[in-house]
């Protein structure tokens, strides 16, 4: 029997079954490469849940994935678009094509327009033609493919960072050359490390660990970036794009 | 179709809606797993869509993604824009700005806001851009299956009303879209605007977002039915601009489109930043300096004085 006092005051009640998990993505495509990178640290609020909660995965030998926003969420939508890939993989015998894999997480993402995936994707590989590709998505499925892109509590951080580093945004060529169209691998991994340390000192919600996946086109080698420490390969077939992993520290206060 | 309409149509639409929670997982039709793949949500009709088990599913859309309502809502759907369309003698012109922004934060600079329905169909994305992209997406597998089917393509009239039809069947679900379906039939140039509150118009001239005020302005100002080529091309753009500058939810840069009977051209993307300092640069229909109007006024105003600048 519920007591007087209570019904007298209006009450109101609402679903919540959102919340946001800090951290930041970010990807950026080369010309024959693609480097998708994410910190590892998972929060809610001020306190820190997880100094290890890998944002980033491997989908196939050409395409990986990475999730921001709510953790349960992002992990749940990673194993449906794996398990729609294995399925492809059985029915097509071979793995889905990266711009097919963009379209499917387009549809995945839509398909819940009405109770929404409270993430936002970015996805990075090797496109049929051997060029690297960045797709990003919001948390519905609309989708564009770019060279860079960071997401996350920190993208407006890193976000003006990478535009003025990979697109030259606000900075004029010295006389009589031009800017890259392309930046090659070791350059891009600096910048990459550089987000996140910066990222890390400025924002709470970044910091413990830093994973940086990089996927290589058919043929092409690391050249001058095997020297970078605690890179480990991730490939399954011999006979095509590469995957790489490289996991970092990152502050842990 | 039917079937949505029988989900979604009725009063009671709550107590329907939420069943298919549970059903998600065994939803998957053997399409999904084989070779038809591709053809998946086609076998099916309108894929279907996961709402959450509560009594106003709309309005717990509302509460987790309308930042006008609420600006610390959680999902940040990207807003504001400038689109528009004209209809003229030389066919049709689209023009649209690149902008998307999330609150106050601009999310992207570069988004494609006309969608290539098909080579004859371009549609405009203004609203929620997934909306947009999904639909006008699905709208062009329709048109093909009516062009296998009647062996002639679809008038835009057919397409826009197919688009039309669909939105509203979701009437009050939270969709947001206002978009322009332009293309070339027998009938000749076609705009129309479709949006999500169930609105079809046919007309010369639209523009919809939260710039097409400034676009209007300079459009009705320049607007003509025997504009050439070139001077639609540069009335495009010119609107695109102003209502970039004037507009703090739009710019970044303007996407150009020419429809003409043998389908629909791309004729550039152009800076708003350069269009104000050098113009368009060397393209048809340019004026041969930039749109700003600092440059008209040089020497002329109180910034700086003719006898300022007689000095110096």
């Amino acid at each position: 029997m519920p007591d007087m006092a209570s019904l007298a005051h209006p009450q109101q009640r609402a679903f919540n079954p959102y919340t946001e998990n800090g951290g930041t993505i970010l990807a950026i495509a080369g010309a024959d490469f693609s480097v998708i990178a994410g910190d590892t640290r998972q929060s809610e609020g001020y306190s820190i849940q997880t100094r290890y909660a890998p944002k980033v995965f491997r989908l196939t030998d050409r395409a990986v994935l990475a999730v921001n926003g709510f953790a349960a969420d992002g992990n749940m939508f990673v194993k449906k678009v794996k398990q729609r890939l294995e399925w492809y993989r059985h029915a097509h015998a071979k793995d889905m094509p990266l711009r097919a894999i963009a379209r499917l997480i387009q549809t995945m993402l839509y398909a819940r327009r009405f109770f929404p995936y409270y993430v936002y994707n970015i996805l990075g590989g090797i496109e049929e033609d051997g060029t690297g590709a960045v797709y990003s998505f919001d948390p519905v499925g609309s989708y564009e493919r770019e060279a860079c892109r960071a997401a996350g509590a920190a993208q407006s951080l890193v976000q003006p960072f990478l535009d003025n580093q990979i697109y030259f945004k606000n900075q004029v060529p010295a006389p009589g050359t031009s800017h890259p169209a392309h930046l090659p691998l070791p350059t891009v991994l600096s910048i990459v490390i550089d987000s996140f340390t910066s990222a890390t000192e400025r924002h709470i919600e970044v910091g413990d660990g830093l994973e940086i996946y990089i996927v290589l086109a058919k043929g092409r080698t690391l050249h001058g970036t095997e020297s970078i420490g605690g890179m480990q390969e991730l490939t399954t077939t011999d006979d095509g794009e590469r995957v790489f992993v490289v996991r970092r520290d990152l502050k842990k206060d | 179709m039917n079937s949505i309409l029988q989900r979604y149509s009725g009063s009671s639409a709550g107590g329907r809606l939420s069943k298919s929670v549970v059903e998600d997982d065994s939803d998957f039709s053997d399409a999904m797993w084989g070779s038809e793949a591709g053809f998946g949500t086609l076998a099916k009709g309108v894929p279907g869509f996961v709402v959450p088990s509560v009594p106003d599913p709309a309005a717990f859309l509302r509460l987790h993604t309308d930042d006008h309502a609420d600006p610390s809502c959680r999902i940040k759907i990207q807003h504001g824009t400038t689109t528009l369309a004209f209809r003229f003698q030389g066919g049709v012109i689209v023009a649209v700005d690149s902008r998307a922004t999330a609150g106050s934060y601009v999310a992207s600079g570069t988004v494609k806001k006309v969608i290539e329905i098909n080579p004859y169909l371009l549609g405009t994305m203004a609203g929620g851009a997934a909306d947009c992209q999904y639909w006008e997406t699905y709208l062009g597998m329709h048109c093909r299956l009516h062009e296998l089917r009647n062996r002639e393509r679809i008038s835009v009239s057919a397409a826009s009303k197919y688009l039309s039809n669909l939105v509203y069947s979701y009437k009050g679900m939270g969709l947001s879209m206002g978009t322009m379906i332009c293309g070339w039939d027998k009938t000749g140039p076609a705009v129309f605007y479709v949006d999500s509150d169930g609105t079809r118009l046919k007309g010369d001239l639209f523009s919809v977002g939260s710039g097409s005020t400034f676009a209007y302005g300079v459009l009705d100002q320049g607007y003509r039915w025997d504009l050439t080529d070139e001077e639609a091309q540069e009335l495009g753009r010119r609107s695109i601009y102003a209502a970039g500058h004037r507009d703090a939810f739009s710019g970044n840069s303007c996407n150009l489109y020419h429809v003409k009977e043998d389908g629909w051209k791309f004729i550039g993307n152009y800076d708003i930043t350069k269009l104000h300092y050098e113009g368009p640069g060397n393209v048809a229909g340019s004026p041969g300096h930039g749109y700003g109007y600092d440059l008209r006024v040089e020497g002329r105003s109180s910034a700086n004085p003719p006898e300022v600048a007689a000095q110096a």
